[in-house]
């Protein structure tokens, strides 16, 4: 064995850190992977209420949203509208959205859909209501009153 | 073979720097925005106006008014007292008679329990404020919930959140449902 060469003259061998980067990209990409970017831009002021006993919403992809609140843009008025997907839509589109929301999941994770109700809290009930029956209609019965957690008990 | 050696090699070292740095700029980026949210169900349509006979002393009823005033059972409400107010209709731990019915049930990991008949109904009006409304919401889940802790602790010796058995945890479910219905709207406090 004497043809190897002995190396370890100067002390302490350096770990070789060549795949580090390595080991930080996967990282980057397991991340880049399994975050899901917001994809809808809110057009209408959403600001959550706040309760106590909040469930957290488990699998976010079979998540569908419903945003209430009033306009951002002054130009849009200051009367409370719905917002699905990246537009303002009325009452009647909403039986609608379920069903192209239903037909984009797998037809095993149909019965879990849950429609998340994000309604700004100086909403008025009234159309929450009135979106309540629609989702009725719609079979649409797992709903979220989407709230913050507070963060101080009272 | 010495050729290769004298290849001069790009140093590396930086490159894992530029990785952390991307890195921590999706992760400062990135909202981890958890969803959170009171759930409920939905009942489904009612096709005809057929009435459900409900006794009345299984009602607890909650109107919440243009003005996000309470009425609880008649008479003015308040929201400090309503999670209690809520529990001992639900439980009527002295068997009275205004309070609802119980019902002698086996259930599996139980045995034998009463289970409540009470149904919470809450009502709104089209003014109330969302905010409002989930702060009721909020302390009618309270009690309930409270009321699964009490009966998770007292039956397997730990809070209904920690229960890893899901059996156990329907167990409890079937003890005590959550018994809130949204009722059909109706415009209360106007005319119709």
């Amino acid at each position: 064995m004497g043809r190897f060469k002995e190396k370890q003259s100067s002390g302490i061998p350096k770990i070789s850190t060549a795949s580090l980067p390595d080991i930080v990209f996967i990282l980057l990409c397991f991340f880049m992977v399994s975050t899901t970017m917001r994809e809808t831009t809110l057009i209408v002021k959403v600001r959550l209420p706040e309760a106590t006993e909040v469930q957290k919403l488990e699998k976010k992809a079979l998540v569908s949203f419903i945003y209430v609140g009033q306009p951002l843009k002054n130009m849009y008025g200051t009367e409370t509208r719905i917002q699905l997907n990246d537009q303002f839509a009325t009452i009647a589109d909403i039986q609608n959205f379920v069903a192209v929301e239903r037909d984009a999941r797998d037809e095993a994770d149909r019965k879990f859909i849950t429609t998340s109700i994000k309604a700004d809290r100086d909403t008025r009930m009234g159309i929450v209501t009135d979106i309540k029956q629609e989702l009725r209609k719609a079979g649409a019965f797992k709903i979220n009153y989407s709230s913050r957690k507070a963060t101080k008990a009272k | 073979m010495g050729k290769q050696r004298e290849l001069p090699e790009i140093n590396a070292s930086s490159m894992a720097d530029i990785a952390f740095l991307l890195l921590i700029f999706f992760l400062v980026t990135v909202t981890m925005d958890v969803d959170t949210g009171i759930t409920r169900k939905l009942p489904p349509p009612v096709e005809d106006d057929t009435k459900v006979d409900f006794n009345q002393r299984n009602i607890f009823e909650v109107l919440v008014n243009s003005a996000n005033m309470l009425l609880v059972e008649g008479k003015e409400g308040n929201l400090a007292t309503l999670k209690d107010e809520t529990k001992t209709f639900f439980l009527n731990p002295t068997n009275d008679a205004n309070l609802p019915e119980k019902k002698l049930e086996q259930i599996e990991l139980i045995g034998d329990v009463y289970v409540s008949k009470g149904v919470v109904s809450l009502k709104n009006d089209r003014g109330t404020s969302y905010e409002m409304y989930i702060k009721v919401q909020n302390e009618l889940t309270r009690a309930f919930q409270e009321m699964r802790d009490e009966l998770a602790v007292e039956k397997f010796g730990v809070k209904y959140d920690n229960l890893t058995d899901p059996a156990k945890q329907e167990a409890i479910q079937a003890v005590i449902p959550i018994a809130i219905s949204e009722a059909e709207p109706e415009d209360i406090g106007k005319t119709k």
